[in-house]
């Protein structure tokens, strides 16, 4: 993974569970005429020490030709992969991995200043790396390139549950039998003045901390006001039980559950009874074959935003008389909401929680806007047996996913 | 080297990403460069650019090798 908090899992695992914020100013462009300031941007510098390095992971001509979010997830792809020991060894393996990682928004910004040059310099300047550097299916394309993955091949978009959607329908293509092994994920590269203006403009972004960015995602206290842009991206290895046993490879969690559900209510407000989010979650620990009082962990979407009252009432509404012995933490806390990866990297931390047995805390939750039986892990990481996690995550449309993700007995 | 051949090398090596040795006037972009088809239309567009005039697509079918490119840019900007 590529986060706010570093590169690589570890990196920012520890970051995340020292309750570090990555949101800081942003110095990369203009930002006085902008309501929100302040992004959760990937630390850069040479590679070391969990700094980000894009040459480490693309040669720099290929990088020209493509939107970030293309470099962050073959950076994401290719660790998962190492991690995972997996390489496609022969034609008969290679059609059996395939690739699936979506991506919220994709090349905003390419799209953005090609715009530009057909404005200022005519059609005749627009390059032929525009198209295909900016297409979200790109992400994929190039990991399915680079790793030899002839399986098949697909990418989601729904907005800010991209990254849980792409690994649970990944999960279940190997179900159905379509693939053995699938590279799953999101990526994003939104921070730009046009995405800022453009969310902003939806009332979606923190403006009050413009000069106190790491304060600024605060989930459920009462001075929230809105999520901290985030970029980066999530990428897991997923691979059909017996063929990973069959090869000793490391597995660190199941994907038991995955729940869909729509809200048909609006394009950016998710109800307020919550019940898109409730039926998503139910429909999850149903495929699961869980209780409500099974779950020990949830990763919630938890954006900053009045809307983590939804979906925390959804929540007391699915665990019931379990609510007093469940954890919930929002690590957009720390990470910012980096949108179509969210999902995938909360659904990472949840599988961390499980083989670490360590809840990831809310940072700044100072002032509960909300009281509720449900621990919300504020401030610092707690440790705690996790044997089932689930991880949710709502997009824009009204587009809701949930994940089970459940510890490896062996 | 001529200016034009000088600039003519230095945009191939940027667009391609090759080694400055390995750029010859005999060097064909494709065969010895490395290039695509989507990477011999960029660096068209990048000698239109940089040299001020329009490369015709009949023209820009027969720029194969650096040499080529010289020779059309040599007399284009003539």
């Amino acid at each position: 993974m590529v986060t706010p908090l570093g590169c690589g899992v570890e990196h920012t695992w520890s970051a995340l569970t020292a309750g570090k914020s990555g949101a800081r100013r942003i110095t990369e462009f203009e930002v006085g005429d902008l309501a929100a300031q302040i992004a959760c941007l990937i630390p850069r510098g040479d590679g070391t020490n969990g700094t980000y390095n894009p040459d480490q992971w693309m040669e720099p001509k290929e990088q020209r030709k493509v939107d970030e979010f293309i470099v962050y997830a073959a950076a994401a792809a290719d660790q998962a992969i190492a991690d995972s020991g997996f390489s496609v060894e022969s034609h008969e393996e290679a059609v059996r991995a395939g690739v699936m990682v979506g991506s919220g928004i994709g090349g905003l910004i390419g799209i953005q200043d090609a715009s530009y040059t057909l404005a200022e310099k005519g059609p005749r300047r627009i390059s032929p790396f525009f198209i295909p550097g900016r297409l979200i299916n790109l992400a994929g394309g190039q990991i399915s390139i680079k790793h030899g993955l002839k399986g098949p091949n697909h990418a989601v978009v729904t907005a800010c549950s991209t990254g849980a959607h792409a690994i649970g329908d990944a999960a279940r293509l190997i179900a159905l039998d379509d693939a053995d092994v699938m590279v799953a994920g999101g990526t994003e590269s939104p921070i730009s003045r046009l995405a800022i203006a453009g969310f902003a403009a939806c009332k979606a972004l923190s403006t009050a901390f413009n000069d106190n960015p790491t304060a600024a995602s605060r989930p459920y206290d009462k001075d929230r006001d809105g999520f901290v842009m985030g970029e980066g991206a999530g990428i897991v290895v997923l691979e059909e039980l017996e063929h990973a046993k069959k090869r000793g490879a490391k597995i660190y969690a199941e994907v038991v559950g995955y729940g869909l559900s729509g809200d048909a209510y609006h394009i950016t407000a998710p109800t307020p009874d919550g019940d898109g989010a409730y039926r998503c979650m139910v429909s999850a620990l149903k495929r699961a074959g869980v209780t409500p009082d099974q779950i020990d962990y949830i990763n919630a979407h938890g954006t900053s935003t009045m809307a983590d009252t939804i979906e925390l009432g959804a929540v007391e509404r699915l665990l019931g008389d379990a609510a007093g012995k469940a954890a919930m933490s929002s690590t957009k806390s720390m990470t910012g909401h980096l949108l179509g990866a969210a999902g995938a990297i909360e659904a990472i931390f949840s599988v961390l929680a499980i083989r670490d047995s360590l809840l990831p805390p809310t940072i700044n939750l100072d002032t509960p806007d909300v009281e509720t039986p449900i621990d919300l892990v504020p401030h610092k990481a707690k440790e705690k047996k996790v044997r089932y996690a689930l991880s949710n995550s709502f997009g824009f449309g009204g587009t809701n996913a949930s994940l089970v993700l459940k510890s490896f007995d062996g | 080297m001529s200016e034009v051949a000088e600039k003519v090398k230095n945009i191939v090596i940027e667009h391609l990403g090759v080694d400055a040795d390995k750029v010859t006037l005999e060097a064909a972009f494709i065969e010895d460069l490395g290039a695509d088809s989507l990477d011999t239309v960029e660096l068209v567009m990048a000698f239109e650019e940089a040299f001020g005039v329009e490369i015709p697509d009949d023209a820009a079918e027969t720029i194969l090798t650096v040499g080529d490119a010289v020779k059309f840019l040599e007399k284009a900007t003539a």
